[in-house]
């Protein structure tokens, strides 16, 4: 009871970056789900994260960033956690975490479509896209890739200024 | 040249910054298990050589179509379609390090999915034969995936309810992932089906090179019927009338009238049943040999 910690861990796990969109932190992106403390032992504490795409070749750099974190604020026992369900979603990005995006030249996610019931169906919905541009703010967007640079980014030009920018997928 | 404290060498001062933290060198190889602090205990009442052997096979299915795709990095018509098959192979190697690390697992003798996917040989291989089959041309390749990617969206669907936690979080995470693959080979289909003459015919030949492998998608080998009976697994047979119906309305747009043959009179090997064709051998001592050559390296 007498130990003073020195830094709320949650503060100190939320000031670690994406390693891909270093403008966002892992709290941003609604990465970090959970940091508990143990009242018996002052030293540990318990991260949990949940991985945006299960292949994101960032997760174990995160775990690092994360363990070194907490280790340099005086947590010298560390677990990180990683649950998998529910699934990660880019609902969960933070309005900080959009508005940091976007001042970036990212564009942050749209509505995410709602979970699908019923049979199985496959869209033929063209280049739809729910986005502005992050650099004039025009809304006349096109889909040039849906795939772009990392797992959780497509590729878009704006009509406006032509300039293309990358766009958070909505999952 | 170089004194001992320049950090202008990247790979120095890489090492230096991230000296004592071995999952940090060389970015992007981080090979800290898939499962790592993910609670895998594993339900009482579940047979865990059938679940092992399942995972093995939605796993495979995975990995070796990720293969197939990444065939062609450097060889795609153009750079945007290039990045998009890597990053759909990307997603299929996240599913299948999932799913072969639960099959591991669930075995219990020790074997990782490092140790599942680099040594085991062909025959040990669980996944469907559609997933070897070489890509062919572009055209192939994209009503391949097409068809795969809407087969194993409707079964991770079915999955996200299994009595298996870590197989439901697995199947509900890829449930995103199969549907933006499957929308993605449904636009190209569409394009090339529906395009020139020329693409069209192509596509006709993509069918022909398809079809005979089309109804082993959802034959259900016993692991899956005992499974599917546990209420761990889904039988594929019946994904049949769900998945023709959505394929439907994207090959009408494609102009391709394609009638599946429901059994086809030579049958292909059964890759269920570890049977295959010479082709995924050949695609094994490619993903292999490195591993093999090196078993003991450490990154």
């Amino acid at each position: 009871m007498t130990t003073q910690i020195p830094t709320d861990p949650w503060q100190v796990a939320a000031q670690v970056v994406d390693p891909e969109l270093p403008m966002v932190t892992v709290a941003d992106l609604g990465i970090l789900r959970e940091v508990r403390t143990d009242p018996r032992d002052p030293a540990m504490v318990e991260v949990t994260i949940t991985p945006t795409y299960a292949a994101c070749p960032a997760l174990a750099e995160i775990r690092a960033d994360l363990r070194g974190a907490l280790n340099r604020a005086g947590y010298c026992r560390v677990a990180v956690r990683t649950v998998l369900s529910p699934p990660w979603s880019s609902a969960w990005i933070t309005a900080e975490g959009r508005r940091k995006l976007a001042a970036h030249g990212v564009s942050p996610p749209g509505q995410a479509a709602p979970a699908a019931s019923g049979p199985v169906t496959v869209s033929l919905a063209a280049t739809r896209l729910d986005a502005s541009c992050p650099r004039c703010g025009c809304a006349d967007t096109e889909l040039l890739s849906r795939f772009g640079p990392t797992p959780c980014t497509a590729l878009a030009r704006c009509r406006g200024c032509r300039e293309p920018f990358e766009h958070v997928k909505e999952i | 040249m170089h004194g001992s404290e320049t950090t202008d060498n990247a790979y120095v001062a890489l090492t230096e910054e991230h000296s004592g933290s071995e999952d940090r060198w060389a970015f992007g190889t981080g090979f800290s298990e898939a499962l790592a602090g993910v609670d895998t205990t594993i339900p009482g009442h579940v047979n865990r050589a059938d679940l092992s052997t399942y995972c093995l096979m939605l796993g495979d299915d995975a990995l070796v179509l990720s293969q197939r795709l990444i065939e062609w990095c450097t060889d795609a018509p153009e750079l945007e379609e290039e990045v998009a098959l890597a990053n759909i192979a990307l997603d299929l190697l996240g599913q299948a390090r999932l799913l072969l690390a639960r099959s591991g697992v669930a075995e219990g003798i020790g074997r990782d999915e490092d140790t599942l996917a680099y040594f085991r040989d062909a025959e040990e291989f669980r996944n469907v034969v559609l997933a070897e089959v070489p890509g062919g041309d572009f055209g192939r390749s994209v009503l391949r995936l097409l068809v795969v990617a809407t087969w194993r969206l409707a079964l991770f669907r079915r999955l996200v309810d299994a009595h298996d936690p870590v197989l439901a979080a697995i199947a509900a995470r890829g449930v995103n992932e199969c549907t933006y693959h499957a929308e993605y080979a449904a636009a190209w289909t569409v394009r090339l089906g529906d395009g020139t003459d020329y693409s069209h015919e192509r596509m006709l030949a993509a069918v022909a090179d398809v079809d005979p492998h089309y109804a082993q998608l959802f034959r259900a080998h016993p692991v899956e019927k005992r499974l599917a009976e546990q209420g761990v697994a889904t039988d594929p047979a019946t994904l049949r009338e769900e998945v023709g119906t959505a394929l439907e309305p994207v090959l009408d747009a494609a102009r391709l009238d394609w009638q599946p043959t429901a059994a086809p009179g030579t049958p292909p090997p059964w890759g269920r049943d570890g049977q295959h064709t010479p082709g995924l051998s050949e695609l094994l001592t490619e993903m292999q040999s490195v591993a093999r050559a090196h078993p003991n390296a450490r990154w």
